[in-house]
């Protein structure tokens, strides 16, 4: 995409693993158009999107189905290429993580953060410390040698982050990550990505259809409309941190974005 | 069980660990310790039990479920053999008496033969075996990611497959004689499209956020065909070569009995065809009895255990869990 994209890439390897992501540019999208199909009879699925991502800065991108939030993540991630605009996304290939841990059974915990590093060129000898580290980073100290299968679904989303973070690249992305957990673990995995987000510096850029995750986590929430998907609103989310998902500003917020996300919703019915 | 246990624990441990000690939580978080240590504690000794335990119950399961059970099925199989030898059932150059088969494995083995005979036609299977293995792989990876080729060649390796080999001895023999290049050749054409077969299946199986995930991480062309796809299709690739195994084997022995010759040496299937020529059928049976046997014995020594390892360590066997 951006000539960024290699050549600022060697220079952030030789940073440390964790803590040290922060000092590159903007994530910037600018008129983004995607459409599926062939051309002519082509479905649009986003439609100018522009947004702007600030180093360190944690985005909920919220909006119902067929909002086109994936495809998005997709091609900030460089996985799809859009129809028409531009994407830059400074400091390397943004690190990207699924609702599906994505872990490669065949490894241990620690081998599959060793080929994440391996694969961005981390040489032999550094990468068993830091993928302790990163394990570490993300409370799994004593994982190194687990196996996939060992692992309960929290643990493998952080492993997954641990993953994510090994790519050492300043934005993260996260496609709604935490969707397949239960209740209990996914509220200690915001606090957990709260505290490694706070401790990293990496800017995040989370996509949920879930409003009181958005407001719970996020400095901003971007409210996307569906079929076509277009930025609709976006709000500034002033509760400090630390948050929790049941404090009444969260709630009043998210009462605030379900409106908006309903009304949204509702027009497609009247359509 | 014991091991979503564990996991649990832990996850209340990191509950309290991630609190920040800022907030009313702090209280809690206190109260929490004690539980939360007793969890982490309850964690190691449940995954120290956990360790002894499937060690402990494995050992006295195989003698169990693995190994009485085919000695209980061998034994009934020769007890109704020497049931309708003694009944008489059949003429005795039908049917002889297990002890003559016993006697003629005996005079193999006293005339230093049976190792010799053995070993000729387990280096042949074995040796082509890696050739076949050789020329699969790269194969089924081609035929497997490349649109175009799969739809030329992947119908024909799937009816090669269907083939018996028997049918490629005489083309083999015409094209190059009576020797050992046509025994691995009718190796080749019967197990190369079985391991290209499974290779290929395998992976069609590997789940495409493998390789989405593989990409993010920054693997495309042959670094990701090493690191993701061909790890991930190895269960479907060892399948294949289990079943390659078997068709190596088969194919052998159809060259063995029929391709005769001085040159080529004393194999399983040369000595099996021998004896029938000579009208000795214990000795007939017993080479049909060794090539079973052998046939068994690979795979459970070479094959049947790289599965098993393949498997546990992905959580996929059952006993493992």
């Amino acid at each position: 995409m951006s000539p960024a994209l290699t050549t600022e890439k060697d220079d952030r390897a030789s940073t440390a693993a964790a803590g040290s992501a922060g000092a590159a540019g903007s994530v910037s999208i600018a008129h983004v158009h995607k459409a599926f199909g062939r051309p002519g009879a082509a479905q649009p699925v986003l439609e100018d999107i522009n947004l702007q991502v600030r180093p360190g800065e944690f985005v909920c991108i919220l909006g119902a189905s067929g909002c086109g939030k994936s495809t998005l993540l997709n091609l900030i991630a460089d996985l799809d290429k859009p129809t028409s605009g531009a994407i830059e996304v400074p400091g390397g290939r943004p690190a990207l993580m699924f609702q599906e841990h994505a872990l490669f059974p065949w490894l241990t915990a620690g081998k599959n953060i060793e080929l994440a590093l391996r694969l961005r060129g981390v040489p032999r000898a550094d990468r068993r410390p830091r993928a302790e580290r990163l394990l570490e980073l993300v409370r799994l100290g004593g994982a190194y040698g687990k196996r996939v299968h060992e692992l309960s679904g929290g643990m493998r989303q952080r492993v997954a982050l641990a993953r994510a973070l090994a790519q050492d690249s300043s934005v993260l992305l996260m496609d709604e990550p935490f969707a397949a957990l239960d209740a209990i673990t996914r509220d200690v995995l915001h606090e957990e990505l709260t505290r490694i987000w706070s401790e990293t510096g990496v800017s995040v850029l989370f996509v949920t259809h879930n409003v009181r995750e958005a407001v719970r986590l996020a400095e901003r929430v971007v409210l996307l409309s569906s079929r076509p998907g277009r930025v609709v609103r976006d709000w500034s989310v002033d509760i400090p941190q630390p948050r929790r998902i049941e404090d009444a500003a969260v709630a009043d917020l998210s009462v605030e974005i379900t409106e908006e996300l309903r009304g949204e919703i509702r027009r497609h019915g009247q359509q | 069980m014991a091991s979503s246990k564990t996991t649990r624990g832990a996850a209340v441990e990191e509950a309290d660990g991630g609190k920040r000690p800022t907030e009313k939580s702090t209280a809690k978080s206190a109260g929490k310790a004690g539980p939360g240590q007793d969890l982490a504690g309850l964690e190691a000794g449940l995954d120290a039990l956990d360790a002894v335990q499937t060690k402990r119950v494995s050992a006295a399961e195989v003698l169990v479920q693995k190994v009485l059970p085919p000695i209980v099925a061998v034994a009934f199989v020769l007890a109704l053999w020497k049931v309708l030898v003694v009944a008489k059932v059949t003429p005795d150059y039908k049917l002889p008496d297990p002890g003559l088969v016993w006697d003629s494995l005996r005079q193999l083995w006293l005339q230093g033969e049976l190792l010799d005979i053995i070993w000729t036609s387990v280096s042949r299977g074995l040796f082509g075996f890696l050739i076949a293995l050789a020329i699969a792989t790269p194969l089924g990876l081609v035929v497997a990611r490349v649109k175009f080729i799969r739809a030329g060649l992947g119908p024909i390796l799937s009816g090669l497959q269907s083939l018996p080999s028997v049918a490629w001895v005489p083309p083999a023999v015409i094209w190059l004689g009576l020797n050992d290049q046509m025994m691995y050749t009718v190796i080749l054409l019967g197990a190369v499209p079985s391991i290209a077969n499974g290779l290929v299946a395998g992976i069609d199986q590997v789940p495409p956020l493998f390789l989405r995930a593989g990409r993010t991480l920054g693997a495309r062309g042959l670094v990701s065909a090493r690191h993701i796809l061909l790890p991930a299709a190895l269960p479907g690739y060892v399948a294949g070569l289990k079943q390659g195994w078997a068709f190596s084997w088969r194919s052998l022995m159809a060259a063995e009995i029929i391709a005769k010759s001085p040159d080529l040496g004393l194999g399983l299937g040369q000595y099996l065809e021998n004896q029938r020529n000579n009208s000795d059928m214990a000795g007939v049976l017993l080479g049909i009895l060794l090539i079973l046997v052998v046939g068994i014995a690979i795979e459970l020594l070479i094959f049947a255990p790289i599965e098993r390892r393949v498997l546990r360590s992905r959580g996929l066997l059952a006993s493992a869990r």
